[in-house]
């Protein structure tokens, strides 16, 4: 029955796939793009990688799709047109595709006894050793967090510098300040693809305004659950920082940009976006100043364990925090862009 | 009992994917954007509302059942909504429905139906 659901699940992959090269029209390829990556996001469930499907399904299928929307609104939606059939992409990506194909011959049957990862000493050492040293539940915590901690640093830090990438490319400050006072006459609201500008605070839109009202103190509930029982459960920063940007991107585009941008300015979110890092790195250097490594978590405490809990607990929040303001830096950027612009996009 | 609750489940699993077939078909096969949602949204939500009592018949009184309630209450405030404001933007788009209602083509003819 599983083997049944995998091979489904792929098929339907592959003909997502296709379908997005084969489609013209861009809104219809990022529809499909985010199918696509909501079958990935299932994939992953039934490989009990919950975690990371957690991630593929909230940036992937939600966040991402977003933003294609959003540069979408921007750009038009029609593929230009491209007549003459080039040859060395084809042959570059045949032999890459070929490459790859060759490379799974190499590969261990999924769930065989004998892989390298099953029979590691590493392996090993974190499925015995962590419930003793670090005392949570949820192993994919202790390892990312604690024993591979320095690693999760770096990422942080490439989320980090991702966002002030975008921010600095697409804000364009004074630019955009000059358009803003045109608009402080007649409030517009932010892209969103799925309404008129016109039609926003007119009896049509009372549906989605309730609605979103209703959803969205709980997406921001789950958040917050993913985010603190990580230790125990799927989840982690990563996840509730993604959980809790959707929840604010889905309120602007409900409910306008600029509001949303009066509820969490972006200067707010730049402090939220480099607070993160900090934080995780503050971690790291008390934990020096207290006598032992770096991000050693064990000096924290008077318990070892009490002191990981709470290295832990930080180190995440420090994740979560970047993650979200990264995610709301990267949104702001570009719905700013097509608001500058939306006289031109409708 | 345990009997009772397997024909439960078979029957609520039957009549939900009838629903899911039913929406399937109605996809593929109506005329326009407006029938398309309107199998889309409607049989959907039932369908899943069905298939997870089905299921809950299964766990019983456990948390596992109380997840699926909150799985039936999102599904049934989302995807109404969901088509809703699916309609709502193409009509104000300027989507004329194909049919006029009573069975027969609208009059107006659409301009721009690019529903395929």
């Amino acid at each position: 029955m599983e083997e049944f659901t995998d091979i489904f699940l792929m098929l339907l992959l592959v003909a997502g796939s296709l379908a997005v090269l084969y489609v013209r029209n861009l809104f219809v390829a990022t529809m499909l793009l985010s199918a696509v990556s909501f079958l990935m996001a299932l994939l992953f469930v039934t490989l009990d990688a919950v975690d990371v499907a957690f991630t593929e399904a909230a940036v992937g299928a939600g966040i991402s799709t977003v933003l294609y929307l959003g540069t979408l609104a921007l750009v038009g939606s029609n593929e230009r047109p491209t007549a003459k059939l080039s040859v060395i992409p084809l042959l570059l990506s045949l032999s890459i595709g070929g490459a790859l194909v060759y490379a799974t011959f190499e590969m261990p049957t999924i769930g065989s006894p004998d892989t390298p990862v099953q029979t590691s000493n590493v392996t090993k050492r974190f499925v015995e050793v962590s419930p003793i040293e670090i005392g949570i539940p949820n192993m994919v915590t202790s390892v990312l967090a604690s024993y591979r901690g320095f690693d999760t640093f770096g990422e942080t830090t490439v989320v980090f510098t991702a966002a002030i990438g975008v921010l600095l490319i697409l804000s364009q400050k004074h630019i955009r300040r000059r358009e803003d006072d045109e608009e402080d006459s007649t409030p517009r609201p932010a892209v969103s693809v799925e309404k008129s500008h016109d039609q926003v605070g007119s009896p049509h839109d009372l549906i989605p305004h309730v609605v979103s009202k209703i959803l969205i103190p709980f997406i921001f509930l789950f958040a917050f659950y993913v985010q603190f029982h990580g230790d125990f459960g799927p989840g982690g920063g990563f996840q509730a920082g993604v959980i809790m940007a959707a929840g604010f991107i889905l309120y602007s585009l409900i409910f306008g940009l600029h509001i949303t941008k009066q509820i969490l300015p972006l200067r707010v979110v730049e402090l939220f976006l480099a607070f993160g890092v900090l934080l995780y790195g503050g971690v790291g250097i008390v934990s020096m100043i207290k006598g032992g490594n770096f991000l050693d978590y064990n000096v924290l405490s008077a318990d070892p364990i009490a002191g990981q809990h709470i290295g832990i607990l930080l180190v995440e929040l420090g994740v979560g925090i970047t993650v979200t303001a990264a995610m709301l830096a990267i949104f702001y950027g570009f719905a700013g862009r097509a608001q500058g612009r939306g006289k031109d996009v409708n | 009992m345990d009997f009772i609750l397997d024909i439960g489940t078979w029957i609520s699993l039957l009549i939900g994917s009838f629903f899911l077939l039913i929406t399937g078909f109605g996809l593929l096969r109506f005329p326009d954007l407006y029938t398309r949602i309107h199998a889309g949204g409607m049989a959907d939500t039932l369908a899943t509302a069905i298939i997870c009592f089905g299921l809950a018949l299964q766990s019983g009184f456990t948390l596992i059942s109380v997840k699926l309630l909150f799985i039936v209450i999102f599904v049934f405030l989302t995807s109404p909504t969901a088509t809703y404001a699916l309609a709502q933007a193409a009509f104000v788009a300027g989507l004329k429905p194909k049919l006029d209602g009573f069975g027969g083509p609208a009059k107006t003819t659409s301009t721009n139906a690019r529903d395929d």
